[in-house]
């Protein structure tokens, strides 16, 4: 936050659009002060979101006396609709050269808005469009923020920039279940306290994104010749480099299990006790925070996508250890730092990559539609891994699943893209 | 823009969002201050000895304000409304019968809470303690007091999700042994056993026999009421339509909330008792939305609770469907009869 302002105070901001001066003669910084104080913005932003995310579940049941269930059915159809939504954010986001940081705060605002509907919001459906309004939110940034960090770093540092980044935003999404839980210890029922500080820093995010990240129009068509048309959107994927990447990023997200399913396998294969299970997506969070930044550097100097695939690499490990019977009590740790260590080497590391095979006039929309493409393939592993399960069982599903992410990863390292930077 | 009028506009701001957060925590944090004075017009609660052994009394967890909020409480059954005794010991939910309680209670941890389920003894004194893996919703002792149920609701582990899933145990009082998910037990459906992976249970109700109990299997959006058999740890589903089934003393017919077409979302729930034996279903003289497992007082009255200003009260209705409801306690909910 604060270091985000003080480098920012030193930093020639101007109309001109930060953007350019990426590839201002004069050394500066490793990482630009517009990647400091977008990861702040993702870091106050996160506090604010999963503030709310940590304490929904006891508000809906204790606080308004909700039997939450059957609600997920929104979920397949929202998924549709968020891809969507990330689409079109990155499209506008290119649109009128460069608009970036209006997309990204029309996102971060809506987020923002949707906080104190949470206080007059009583039933399920409410709750229900506020979430959907808030994860809208959340698709319409992604791409034009991930484009705005790409813009203000050189190529060769871009993985490092990405990786301070993700380490902020991950910052926050570890500091926010703190805050609202200290939150509801000092009160009674404090979920409208909850709700109001989140919103509170939620403005505060969008403020430090409007104040101190650079986004002025710059002149269209980034001496590259492309016009952020949705033609040459589309027309992105005849680049081999682009392509090849799209393709393997949603080959990859076909075999990557969610989340929800990794722990659920933790548990249920390595007997993680039941009071620990809340607490697992937590390290996750602490090895991705940890590793995103060494990770990126070394994405800079031994080339993106052989980080990529080797965070892919983890995952397969982590899978193979889920199925084997050996049973330590090192392994849960073990598999937590192997899946936060994936999240590492593959997130921000991926947008690096792609960022090379696109330039710069259609930067945002380069981004959502590898984006796009492996939240969709993610969201279909989803549902056959669920399939799978109930046909075969879980260690059936997940020798599948490792099956298939050997495939994939195999043919990723055939197919890889040329765009990698040698240093 | 200079950058000292950014920074200048950023520190006005802080202190303008600051001083509404505080203000917002401030304002909840007196609600406790307000809460741990007993309301005016309120029950009366004492201080003193609460058993699951003596006859004619309700047990159950106080919510009226003032010190012994969230306590188990117990009142004479043929005065609810009357003078309250606590006893010291708080829960989110609570059953008893025979001698034998079950009690959810939170755990304050310096990060977050956790949840355990207790298994008392008649003087409400800790026997074992479980583990619970969500927030607690249902809670039920076998006529015996030789099993104890409970259901938690897990999950809302995606970005803002609110896709929840809930799991159900069973324990043994006796021996202490754990069935920690019903979904470990064969399902039986249509004649034919059953598999998914969406399989939810929750609302165990439990026979005399220490063999046979009921309860809601939940599986591609629809739910069903299933009798499961301890010994053969299998469940064949009975009757489509059925949440948070309760049996009566004789084991011949369940109380439960039925989801009527026609409802708001929100608040879909009435309340029914089936007939197990011809499959009648009664709507029961409650107009409003219930959502609780209702329990029997006696063979001829169900008690439930309904949300109230203090969080809840509890109100009976006939069970053959006659009368009309009526409130018989402010302020209380999770009720146990100990006939």
């Amino acid at each position: 936050m604060y270091v985000a302002d003080s480098r920012a105070s030193k930093a020639p901001v101007s109309a001109e659009g930060a953007a350019r001066y990426a590839v201002a003669g004069r050394r500066r910084a490793a990482v630009a002060p517009t990647v400091l104080a977008l990861g702040a913005v993702s870091l106050v932003t996160d506090v604010s979101s999963e503030m709310v995310t940590a304490v929904l579940p006891l508000y809906l049941v204790t606080g308004l006396g909700l039997s939450p269930l059957g609600f997920g059915l929104l979920d397949g159809i929202y998924n549709g609709f968020s891809a969507l939504v990330r689409l079109v954010g990155g499209h506008l986001a290119d649109r009128g050269g460069g608009r970036h940081k209006w997309v990204a705060g029309l996102g971060y605002g809506i987020s923002a808005l949707c906080k104190p509907l949470l206080l007059v919001a009583q039933t399920l459906t409410p709750i229900g469009l506020i979430l959907a309004a808030d994860r809208t939110g959340k698709g319409l940034r992604t791409a034009p923020r991930d484009a705005l960090i790409s813009l203000a770093s050189t190529p060769e540092n871009r993985g490092r920039a990405f990786g301070v980044h993700r380490a902020m935003d991950t910052a926050g999404a570890l500091l926010g279940p703190l805050v609202a839980f200290l939150i509801l210890r000092a009160t009674v029922d404090g979920y409208d306290a909850v709700f109001t500080v989140s919103f509170c820093v939620a403005v505060l995010g969008v403020l430090v994104l409007v104040l101190f990240v650079p986004g002025g129009r710059q002149e269209a068509g980034g001496g590259d010749g492309a016009r952020p048309t949705l033609r040459a959107a589309v027309g992105l994927l005849r680049g081999r480099d682009l392509r090849r990447i799209a393709v393997c990023a949603l080959l990859l997200g076909l075999a990557t299990v969610s989340d929800s399913f990794v722990y659920l396998l933790l548990q249920r294969r390595l007997g993680v006790p039941d009071r620990w299970f809340a607490l697992l997506p937590l390290g996750t969070a602490a090895a991705f925070l940890l590793l995103a930044m060494p990770l990126g550097r070394l994405a800079d100097r031994v080339g993106r996508w052989a980080v990529f695939l080797a965070g892919h690499g983890a995952l397969l490990v982590a899978y193979a250890l889920l199925l084997t019977s050996w049973h330590g009590t090192a392994l849960p740790y073990v598999v937590l730092a192997l899946h936060g260590g994936f999240y590492a080497a593959t997130d921000g590391v991926l947008m690096a990559a792609a960022s090379e095979g696109v330039p710069e006039a259609l930067r945002s929309s380069g981004l959502a539609v590898v984006q796009t493409g492996q939240a969709l393939a993610r969201f279909a592993c989803s549902l056959l891994f669920g399939t799978a399960w109930t046909l075969w069982g879980d260690r059936a599903a997940l020798a599948g699943a490792a099956g298939a992410l050997l495939v994939c990863a195999v043919f990723s390292v055939v197919v890889r893209p040329k765009g990698a930077v040698a240093v | 823009m200079t950058v000292r009028s950014r920074i200048l506009i950023l520190v006005s701001a802080v202190a303008v969002l600051v001083a509404v957060g505080v203000a917002s925590v401030l304002h909840a944090s007196a609600r406790a201050e307000r809460r741990d004075h007993v309301q005016a017009g309120g029950p009366k609660v004492t201080s003193g000895t609460v058993t699951l052994t003596g006859h004619g009394r309700m047990v159950f967890r106080n919510m009226a304000w003032g010190p012994h909020r969230d306590e188990l409480t117990r009142v004479p059954e043929s005065d609810p409304a009357g003078a309250r005794t606590a006893s010291g010991v708080k829960c989110l939910r609570f059953y008893a019968a025979s001698g034998t309680g079950v009690c959810l209670q939170a755990v304050h941890g310096p990060v977050s809470d956790t949840y355990r389920a207790l298994i008392l003894d008649a003087r409400l004194h800790t026997r074992d303690r479980y583990d619970v893996p969500g927030i607690p919703s249902r809670a039920r002792v076998s006529p015996t007091g030789h099993f104890a149920a409970w259901t938690a609701f897990v999950g809302g582990d995606s970005y803002a999700g609110t896709n929840f899933s809930t799991r159900t145990a069973i324990a043994d009082t006796r021996t202490g042994e754990l069935i920690p998910s019903l979904e470990a037990f064969r399902i039986v459906k249509d004649g034919h056993p059953y598999r998914a992976t969406d399989v939810n249970f929750w609302g165990v109700t439990f026979a005399a026999d220490d063999r046979t109990f009921y309860a809601t299997l939940a599986t591609e959006g629809r739910t069903y009421l299933v009798r499961g058999d301890l010994r053969t740890r299998t469940v064949t589903a009975v009757h489509a339509n059925v949440e948070c089934p309760s049996l009566s003393p004789d084991g011949t017919r369940v109380a439960y909330k039925k989801r009527v077409k026609g409802l708001s979302k929100d608040a879909p729930w009435h309340l029914y008792v089936l007939d197990l034996r011809t499959m009648r279903e009664t709507a029961l003289a409650e107009p409003r939305s219930v959502d609780d497992q209702a329990v029997w007082k006696d063979a001829r009255t169900i008690v439930y609770a309904l949300p109230g200003d203090y969080g809840a009260d509890l109100y009976q209705v006939p069970a053959d469907g006659s009368g009309r409801a009526r409130r018989i306690s402010t302020a209380a909910v999770s009720p146990a009869y100990l006939p």
